[in-house]
């Protein structure tokens, strides 16, 4: 069976150019970093270099990337750095939008269990996070602010430059979780405005388990993983030399490949959104259509369980996905769907469709072409039927 | 061949009935149920918990067939616990299992499967289901005596049972970890779930009260004259036929015969006042045939664990039925269900009043 893979907001396949230099690393490049010897002089050659095409995909500075472990990891180090980096200043309160990643929102929670009080953020069926709701909620006493910059679930783009002069305004500190926008869309830093912000590299045909975070220069965090003074003393750990090239590659090839990627998957994504609510009765967009990251939509269909869409398709080859997975690997609500008002049977019968590099116009009509049908089938099964 | 939906529990049985289909050509699709809470924040019992979904879907991948997870919380909640826990404060004994069976397994996830083109629902349940010749769909007892589960699914329907696939029913329970060792499956040692699967340490009072925090108000304990012997904390705390717990002592062992959930009383006696001769069943479902116009002779099972007795069983009205035992009984127990055998044939059962 012809598999077509829709799921790149969970992750991407690694692009061969980038497993070609990642074999390379591992098989050459065993060398620690840290170490003295030409040997550890080379594998710092590598992940310097590595850092230099990801600071260039951001526009920053190399001197201002830390490596992380991944986009979770960058986010746990951006909430946690800053709080326990600035615990005893009296600034005590965070703030953050409804619809972040798990790993922001998570990580907020210990926190406002040891008295830092927390507030998110609403956002409308639009799914975009307003100024005036930040400006209301910001304090004197907030320490930090963390919107992400694009939403995983809907794909749509947050106002960050404006969030961010709206927050450092009141003096308080800017986190953005770019994962889902790396790679995607333009980022530049500076303009953006930001004092942190998150990236992973299996979001844009890197390999899992690296990431990086991008702090201002002159900003310090509390390290949250102690030991050696790799890093610049930012985060301990022997580097892992491979994946940061690999990560380094893949930062190369999408900054290269931006413009025409962007412009090719827009294309896809818009064809595959009007096919599908041409085709499908009772479907409709969740959230803003614009501004959205090219390669995502998310679509509401009445009366069906997106559980059994999702498996339906899989069982016809077709790889989508709706919010977050739970542990078990079951799927729950959609939070993001929950925070932009909808009711119930509203977050759990959509379905999340994020394309990429691989994907073509025949994927797109495939998918519009078997979409009817096995919609048709479940609503005909369908024991108590979800209201409109 | 034909596809198949098996509802995988992780265990053994579930899982030699998704290989041996597989062996067979079938295109199966192994789905496994997430009934409650998996995020820590509520103890539950011990079925279907992380360590279950994880064997399901190490199973599923080491026989090659796609397996899925579904959130069935709510689900199970709005009819397997909710009865459960309304049945006890009732004043009555429940048996979810059943309940699991014809209002989830073979009917939430039989539309779920059927919306997946598939043809039939198999589970690993210890029983047979056939079509007679003039096309009824019969339920009988499993070649494993001890393990039959027959009794659990007396509630399927016609159309249910015509869904159904139990593919361990013509083995013991022997041949099937037999079956699983050859089949190289990891579980094939893996012990066999005891007790009511979400109550955590068979603790159904603690369960029942956590629920439904009204049932625990107390009430007095009397005996059959109606003077009292004591005081109790709630009726979900007694059964039909229990001795021990009852916080009263007398010269001989004494019983719970009544539970009155309305004046919360708990009347208390001798054994032999257990024993009665009749019982009468609503919810009757009739598996072998139609509701009967005169008397029957069959057997009654009236517990998972009691051996079936004979007697004389008649239709009452369409979803009602009495029985008269040949032999006095101990316990019948309401909330329990009445299934009617012949020989190893379900004729039907229901619930006891």
């Amino acid at each position: 069976m012809q598999r077509i893979y829709l799921d790149h907001n969970a992750t991407t396949p690694v692009h061969p150019a980038v497993a070609d230099t990642m074999a390379a690393a591992l098989r050459e490049e065993f060398g620690n970093p840290s170490s003295v010897h030409h040997f550890g002089q080379r594998a710092k050659a590598v992940v310097d270099q590595a850092r230099s095409t990801v600071a260039a995909l951001i526009g920053a500075d190399p001197s201002e990337v830390v490596f992380t472990s991944g986009g979770t990891e960058s986010d746990n180090f951006a909430i946690r750095g800053t709080a326990e980096a600035r615990e005893r200043t009296g600034r005590r309160r965070l703030i953050a939008s409804a619809i972040e990643h798990e790993a922001v929102l998570n990580t907020l929670k210990p926190l406002a269990t040891r008295g830092w009080e927390t507030t998110l953020l609403p956002v409308g069926e639009t799914g975009i996070v307003s100024p005036d709701d930040l400006r209301a909620a910001l304090r004197d006493d907030t320490t930090l602010v963390s919107v992400m910059h694009a939403n995983n679930e809907i794909g749509t783009i947050q106002p960050i430059a404006e969030l961010a002069r709206v927050a450092r305004a009141r003096g308080a500190l800017f986190h953005t979780d770019a994962v889902q926008s790396a790679g995607k869309i333009p980022i530049d830093v500076r303009t953006l405005g930001v004092d942190l912000l998150s990236i992973s590299a299996h979001k844009f045909y890197g390999p899992k388990g690296v990431g990086a975070i991008w702090i201002r220069r002159g900003l310090r965090l509390l390290p949250i993983l102690t030991g050696g003074k790799h890093e610049r003393n930012r985060r301990a750990g022997t580097e892992n030399v491979a994946g940061i090239v690999g990560m380094g590659t893949a930062a190369e090839i999408a900054r290269a490949r931006m413009a025409d990627e962007h412009a090719r998957v827009a294309a896809l994504r818009d064809r595959l959104e009007e096919g599908i609510l041409r085709a499908v009765p009772g479907t409709v967009v969740n959230g803003a259509r614009t501004p959205r990251v090219p390669n995502t939509t998310n679509i509401s269909f009445d009366r069906i369980e997106a559980e059994s869409l999702l498996i339906a398709l899989d069982l016809d080859g077709i790889a989508v996905s709706t919010g977050s997975a739970c542990s078990s690997g079951t799927l729950e609500p959609s939070h993001v769907l929950k925070a932009m008002g909808f009711p119930p049977h509203r977050t759990q019968n959509s379905i999340r469709f994020s394309l990429g590099i691989g994907n073509t116009e025949a994927d797109v009509d495939r998918v519009i072409a078997v979409l009817p049908g096995i919609v048709e089938k479940l609503r005909s099964l369908t024991r108590t039927p979800v209201r409109a | 061949m034909m596809r198949i939906v098996v509802a995988m529990s992780g265990g053994v049985d579930s899982s030699v009935a998704a290989a041996l289909l597989t062996e067979q050509g079938h295109d199966v699709i192994g789905l496994s149920m997430q009934l409650y809470n998996q995020r820590g924040d509520e103890t539950f019992g011990n079925c279907c918990t992380l360590d279950d979904l994880y064997d399901a879907r190490r199973v599923a991948g080491a026989i090659g067939i796609p397996h899925y997870i579904l959130n069935f919380e709510r689900q199970f909640q709005d009819t397997v616990v909710s009865n459960f826990v309304h049945e006890y404060a009732a004043g009555r004994t429940p048996l979810p299992c059943a309940h699991c069976n014809s209002d989830l397994k073979f009917s939430t996830l039989l539309d779920r499967a059927r919306g997946l083109g598939a043809e039939q629902v198999a589970t690993g349940h210890y029983a047979r289901v056939e079509q007679s010749a003039c096309g009824r769909w019969l339920l009988r007892r499993s070649a494993d005596p001890a393990k039959d589960q027959s009794y659990f699914l007396f509630s399927l329907t016609q159309p249910q049972l015509a869904r159904a696939s139990f593919p361990v029913g013509d083995l013991t329970k022997p041949e099937v970890r037999a079956q699983a060792r050859r089949l190289g499956l990891k579980v094939a040692e893996k012990p066999d779930s005891q007790e009511i699967c979400f109550v955590p340490d068979g603790d159904y009072a603690s369960f029942v009260a956590r629920k439904a925090p009204a049932v625990a108000r107390g009430g007095t304990v009397v005996d059959r004259r109606g003077a009292v012997l004591g005081s109790h904390g709630g009726v979900h705390r007694f059964t039909v036929g229990q001795r021990k717990g009852l916080g009263v002592s007398g010269p001989a062992p004494l019983y719970v015969l009544k539970i009155e959930a309305e004046s919360r009383q708990v009347t208390v006696g001798p054994r032999d006042a257990l024993e009665r001769t009749a019982l009468t069943a609503s919810g009757v479902n009739w598996v072998a045939l139609d509701a009967p116009s005169g008397w029957l002779s069959v057997s009654a099972q009236i517990r998972h664990r009691h051996r079936p007795a004979s007697g004389r069983l008649r239709a009452t009205d369409d979803d009602r039925a009495e029985f008269t035992f040949d032999e006095p009984q101990t316990a019948i127990t309401p909330g329990q269900a009445v299934v009617f055998y012949e020989g190893d044939l379900v004729i039907g059962g229901g619930w006891i009043d």
